[in-house]
């Protein structure tokens, strides 16, 4: 694990959280989508708080691949469980969303299962065979 | 009658994103490391070669579905109910996974985080 690598996966966790924040803003506007109105789930793509969100979004979506390219699912997932922490901070410090103890205490379980997995090894060893079937996909591309 | 709608809209989120997860990683182990490709080829054949993998369209196709259904719940369920309760949750869901379809070597320690993560989500779930 390099110091770019612990950058991608900070980046998991700050661009998720940020998006999802400004989703649940745009949202919050709009109001309840019904299950008889589920084309005003279409349209709310166009609202801007949904768009800025949505870009967020896929800024978190370019690490994220970029982790799963070298870390296992099991260790990239855990490792950015962080940003649900941080989510709930933003919902409590910014949306004004009621945060109640035990809300609380799932929040410092959550953190510390995070730290369980990032101390552990990031990619293992089952996934040597995988490696060996992409070698002629990359020999394919390099010749 | 919204908390049962953003249950259901949770549900649909773990179901849809597990499958998404599972796809885009296989699709990502088959590329390799794309820090590693993009400094020897640059970065449109890092393009080039996600795009050419055919599960990463399929994964693409599942997140969208977990996607909308994000929005869905959000419009009736609180941000910090919503969203750790679904991510949390496929992320136990996606550890059975990753071991069965992926066959990543989940250890205890993956274990004991997928128990405080899941605890976790029971407790915020309250």
């Amino acid at each position: 694990m390099t110091f770019r690598k612990y950058l991608v996966l900070a980046g998991i966790t700050v661009f998720s959280t940020a998006g999802d924040s400004l989703l649940a803003r745009g949202m919050k506007e709009l109001g309840n989508v019904s299950l008889h109105n589920l084309s005003g789930l279409l349209l709310a793509v166009a609202h801007p708080w949904v768009t800025a969100g949505i870009l967020l979004l896929l800024a978190f979506f370019a690490c994220y691949m970029s982790a799963l390219s070298w870390a296992d699912l099991t260790y990239v997932l855990p490792a950015t469980s962080l940003a649900y922490v941080l989510v709930a901070l933003v919902g409590h410090f910014r949306l004004h969303e009621v945060i109640s103890p035990t809300r609380w205490l799932g929040i410092a379980l959550i953190a510390a299962g995070v730290g369980f997995v990032a101390a552990g090894p990031s990619l293992t060893p089952s996934q040597q065979p995988r490696d060996a079937d992409r070698n002629p996909v990359s020999q394919e591309v390099e010749s | 009658m919204s908390e049962l709608y953003a249950w259901a809209a949770i549900a649909l989120i773990i179901l849809a994103s597990t499958t998404g997860d599972v796809l885009l990683s296989y699709s990502m182990k088959r590329v390799g490391d794309v820090g590693e490709l993009w400094k020897r080829r640059g970065i449109l054949a890092v393009v080039g070669r996600v795009l050419r993998t055919p599960t990463f369209a399929l994964g693409l196709m599942a997140m969208g579905v977990a996607f909308y259904s994000l929005l869905f719940g959000l419009s009736w369920g609180n941000l910090s109910l919503v969203v750790p309760a679904s991510a949390s949750l496929t992320f136990a869901a996606n550890a059975v996974a990753a071991r069965i379809f992926l066959h990543e070597r989940v250890g205890r320690r993956r274990w004991i985080a997928a128990l405080l993560v899941a605890g976790g989500v029971v407790l915020m779930a309250i």
